[in-house]
């Protein structure tokens, strides 16, 4: 008969290593898993994606249930086990189940550690460990604003950047001066609160909680010194504890965690203990990478494979934080007999320090560039000696010119097979090697798929990149990039260089020239190469009707059943009683059967026939509001100093010249201005792609704001004196946003990707916002108003009509004159 | 046999479509890159989306509502999707220049 092994908690290191062990021995033992929460196994360490919006709850189940079917495992999902009788070999669930075993694994993970603050009962006072915490917070944010995380560490920063993500209002509260003080010093910890300031998350440093206040509901923090932060959400996050209790009630020896020794044994033979709940020499682990390992080595003592023991691990941490990059691992901080090489880059916002004790890499700090992450952490592991020539490490042997002392293809070459390359899947080099040449893995997505492999925080890329090129040769390696549609590999970054380089002049040349798969694209990349094409070259390009979506071709919006809305331009939103006359005369004559006022402070005519629309525009006299276009579509003003008393400065005026000068405008995708007269916003400038707020003496420009699908406030980008300045400054934004977005990609998605830094960077000096409005301009100048065009030219003009059908005609082919009847059957539709 | 004159070369653009009703049915004409001609069914398989609204590549049309993508050849509904369209014949005359929809009571589509 088999052995029961039997295993207590259902999460990420105690499934690893079942995982391990059915394949070091499958036939073994019976395996029974007992978790608490109602989820098959997951990917803990998504939480953060899901929260931000990434991921969905689907796109991180690590096993599916039937993987437990088929590995014909007993799972039991949604019991607590509450009792281990250690003689009789037995475990208790709440739910009345018992089961016996002959090996017990325990691997109960952590909880949250609460503070326990007066009224931390209250309702909205939770912690961010599970499923269900992304739940709450998610809910609370449909009907909540202010949201407060007490801990800046790793756990806090990403509830935080999550909650933004969900449009709260996030406070992090932290005890310390510094951030993530366990993986950083403090100047990349400086650098990385200003980073996230500038994403619109707020810091209250150095405040030690006292309360929390609120009835049922929670309402507030109160500190000890006396101040108070308003919260309808509390999410702690100020670090775990191991889940010991029931180890302790059953007379397991518990010290922090679960006292196991090299082989995971705990004191009670039988009996073994893996993940965030054991205790190895003295050391509680809080991350995946070494929970792998341990699962490696229980599972070849429980397979019955040889195996040295486990002798603790060097630890590596990556910020998940989207726009951030942070990377730190080993002995970071300065300490007596360790030097530091230091390279600090604040233009660019790029941090580096290695840190050397007796010429060997024993610790490092990334900041703004992880590229260097993976070398590094080898190094440390690798225990290899620079004595002399240190600065090599970063800046590469003298006169070779790249970047890195010992390339990454020597650190992997030199690799051990057992030894893990992707910490959060603990996948070693010897699993990657397999996947290529047993699997036939030829690239990352395939090896990802396969094995997991660089699948979660992505660090390790370039060494599974570097395994695949050693297994493989470089020459046989599949590069499968997220192409910008199906029909390539290549990234919109790579297709504008290739654009630029070798000046391509049609999107018909670039799929030719670039080997698309499709030889004539599909609906998403011809009109994304329609766009940059013109972008690059304004004055040769000429646009492609053809790659142009319905609405753009036609310059109207396609409506459900086929007939278009019209919007002619209304500058600001300012009309006449002519204007009005006129929109009202021509809604009459072409019976227009729904005339609206916009959200955008104009009128729209729905229901237009498409036969009809050059006569509805020629009638209108009116430029084209481009309301179906990527394009500059409104800019909302309100009343300003014209009428309002409070009004500060021309709001009407500004807003119509700006909506004069950036109409026409080919953009990735739509943009929204507003143009408000003082800081009560009523033309609610901070949700648009760029807003304009007067002030005494002055304008706020705000940028990247969005009152659509995902709603976000716009971050303040500068403050001017003048109209011809808030001018400059939006021509020079717009063009920057122009040049470097992804096709369809909205201001504050593309803001969120690049960072408001480096916006702010490239628009700072005047010369560079004057070299950019000279770009607009010149794209400007060459832009019509497209529906005079259509009326101006017969051959455009005639696309709006249908053809008429002649009576059968003899002079081509047979002359059988059949009624058409035949024509009208359709057969049956499957 | 029926052919039923539609109009001229000169009134198609490459890769865009005209319409024309006949038969008491209402189709998208196309002219493909390689100078040939397709007809289907003006109405997406859907949500009557007209299909001479969308964006031609080789011999499919993307619905211009929620982007289906159709095989001109026999107006069959590519994956993920599932479903056809009628499709017709159609050529021009190269000697005139004349277009045609080819009517000879049977739609090409044979599922
Ligand atoms: C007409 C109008 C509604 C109205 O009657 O008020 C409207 C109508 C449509 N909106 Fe809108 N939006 C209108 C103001 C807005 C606003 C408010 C505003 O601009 O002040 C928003 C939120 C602000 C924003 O975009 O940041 C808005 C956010 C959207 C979105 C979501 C965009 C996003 O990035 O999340 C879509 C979907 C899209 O673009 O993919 C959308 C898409 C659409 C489309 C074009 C859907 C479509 O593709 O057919 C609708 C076209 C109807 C038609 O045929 O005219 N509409 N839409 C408004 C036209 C304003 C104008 O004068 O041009
Ligand atoms: C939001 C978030 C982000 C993270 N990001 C990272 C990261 O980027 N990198 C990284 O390395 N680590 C990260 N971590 C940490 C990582 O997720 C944990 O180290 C890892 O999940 C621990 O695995 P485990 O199996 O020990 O515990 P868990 O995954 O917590 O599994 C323990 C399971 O046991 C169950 N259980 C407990 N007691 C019982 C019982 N008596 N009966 C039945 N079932 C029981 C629990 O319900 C739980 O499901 C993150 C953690 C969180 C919460
Ligand atoms: S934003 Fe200020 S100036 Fe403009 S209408 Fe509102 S209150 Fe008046
Ligand atoms: S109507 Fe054609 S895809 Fe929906």
């Amino acid at each position: 008969m088999k052995q029961k092994l039997v295993m207590i908690g259902n999460g990420m290191a105690g499934v690893a290593f079942v995982e391990q062990l059915l394949k070091l021995n499958p036939n073994k033992y019976d395996i029974t898993i007992i978790g608490a929460e109602p989820h098959p196994n997951y990917n803990r360490i998504m939480l953060s994606s899901v929260l931000a919006g990434d991921a969905e709850l689907k796109d991180i189940v690590l096993n599916d249930w039937d993987w437990y079917h088929d590995n014909q495992i007993m799972l039991h999902t949604g019991h607590t086990v509450t009792g281990i009788d250690t003689v009789y070999k037995k475990v208790d669930t709440d739910q009345g189940l018992q089961i016996e075993y002959d090996e017990l694994v325990l691997a109960t993970g952590s909880l949250p550690f609460m503070l326990p603050l007066p009224g931390a009962d209250k309702e909205g006072v939770i912690a961010f460990r599970d499923i269900r915490d992304c739940n709450t917070m998610i809910e609370t944010s449909k009907k909540y604003k202010k949201a407060v995380v007490i801990g800046g560490g790793l756990l806090g920063l990403e509830a935080a950047r999550g909650l933004l993500n969900l449009n709260m209002e996030v406070s992090v509260v932290h005890i310390f001066q510094h951030l993530m003080e366990r993986q950083l010093d403090p100047t990349g910890s400086k650098m990385l609160q200003e980073q996230l300031e500038g994403q619109g998350m707020k810091f209250l440093l150095e405040k030690q909680s006292d309360s929390i206040l609120g009835k049922k509901r929670v309402a507030g923090l109160k500190f000890k010194d006396g101040t108070e932060v308003e919260a309808d959400l509390v999410v702690m996050a100020v670090g775990i504890k191991p889940n010991v209790q029931l180890a302790r009630v059953s007379g397991i020896e518990v010290n922090r965690g679960i006292v196991v020794n090299d082989f995971m044994q705990t004191s009670v033979p039988g009996i073994y203990s893996l993940g965030e709940c054991a205790e190895h020499r003295g050391i509680v682990y809080g991350l995946v990478a070494p929970l792998y390992e341990q699962g490696a080595i229980l599972a070849k003592k429980l397979a019955g494979s040889e195996t040295a023991g486990y002798a603790g691990s060097v630890l590596s941490t990556k910020l998940k934080v989207s726009g951030v990059q942070v990377f730190s691992a080993g002995r970071f901080t300065d300490e007596p007999g360790t030097k530091a090489l230091r390279v600090q880059d604040d233009l660019s916002g790029i941090y580096k320090k290695v840190v050397f004790q007796e010429g060997k890499v024993v610790g490092a700090v990334l900041f703004g560039d992880t590229s260097d992450s993976s070398k590094l952490f080898s190094l440390i592991r690798s225990g290899e000696s620079f004595s002399g020539r240190e600065r090599e490490v970063l800046f590469g042997a003298e006169g070779s010119g790249g970047s890195g002392g010992s390339s990454t293809t020597d650190l992997v070459e030199a690799m051990n097979g057992n030894e893990i390359v992707c910490g959060c899947n603990g996948v070693t080099k010897d699993t990657i090697v397999e996947a290529i040449t047993e699997k036939g893995c030829v690239s990352l997505g395939e090896i990802k798929a396969c094995t997991k492999a660089s699948g979660s925080c992505g660090g390790c890329k370039p060494l599974v990149e570097e395994v695949l090129a050693l297994t493989l040769g470089a020459d046989n390696v599949q590069k499968v990039q997220e192409g910008i549609c199906g029909c390539t590999l290549l990234s919109r970054d790579e297709v504008v260089e290739a654009i630029t380089s070798m000046k391509l002049t049609t999107s018909k040349e670039v799929m030719h020239v670039l080997e698309w798969k499709n030889p004539e694209g599909c609906s998403k990349c011809r009109p994304a190469l329609n766009y940059y094409l013109g972008m690059l070259f304004p004055e040769d390009h000429e646009d492609e009707l053809e790659s142009r979506f319905v609405n753009e071709r036609n310059h109207a919006n396609i409506q459900k059943d086929g007939t278009f809305s019209v919007v002619p331009r209304i500058y600001g939103g300012v009309t006449t009683p002519e204007e009005l006359q006129r929109i009202a005369d021509v809604a009459k004559k072409y019976d227009v059967p729904l005339v609206k006022i916009t959200g955008g402070q104009r009128i729209d005519l729905l229901g237009v026939k498409k036969d009809d629309l050059p006569n509805v525009w020629k009638d209108l006299d009116m430029p084209s509001g481009y309301a179906y276009g990527k394009a500059l579509r409104t800019v909302k003003t309100c009343v300003g100093n014209t009428f309002c008393r409070f009004g500060t400065q021309d709001a009407i005026g500004m807003g119509i010249a700006m909506e004069k000068k950036f109409e026409r405008l080919n953009t990735p995708a739509k943009v929204k201005l507003a143009v408000s007269g003082c800081p009560r916003n009523c033309a609610e400038a901070t949700i648009k792609d760029l807003g304009v707020v007067a002030i005494d003496g002055g304008w706020e420009i705000y940028v990247g704001g969005n009152g659509g699908t995902r709603v976000r406030a716009a971050d303040l980008l500068t403050k001017v004196k003048t109209e011809d300045e808030v001018l400059e400054w939006t021509g020079a934004y717009l063009q920057y946003y122009r040049e470097t977005a992804n096709f369809n990609e909205r201001t504050a998605e593309w803001l969120q990707r690049i960072g408001l830094p480096r916006i702010k960077d490239a628009l700072s000096l005047q010369s560079e916002r004057e070299a950019l409005v000279g770009r607009i301009e010149k794209t400007l100048d060459l832009m019509k108003d497209p529906w005079q065009q259509i009326l101006e030219n017969e051959d455009l003009r005639k696309a709006f009509d249908s053809l008429t059908a002649a009576s059968p005609d003899a002079s081509a082919g047979g002359a059988d004159n059949r009624a058409q009847g035949a024509l009208v059957e359709k057969p049956p539709t499957d | 046999m029926a052919n039923i004159l539609i109009g001229h070369l000169k009134d198609f653009t490459n890769q865009r479509a005209r319409v024309v009703h006949s038969g008491g049915i209402e189709w998208a004409v196309f002219l493909l890159s390689d100078g040939s001609f397709r007809a289907i069914e003006n109405s997406c398989p859907h949500k009557a989306g007209k299909l001479s609204e969308g964006i031609v590549c080789d011999h499919h049309v993307y619905c211009p509502l929620h982007d289906w993508k159709i095989d001109l050849n026999d107006g069959q509904v590519q994956a993920p999707d599932h479903g056809c369209v009628n499709a017709l014949e159609v050529f021009h005359d190269e000697a005139t220049g004349k277009v045609y929809l080819r009517n000879d009571g049977q739609l090409k589509r044979t599922s």
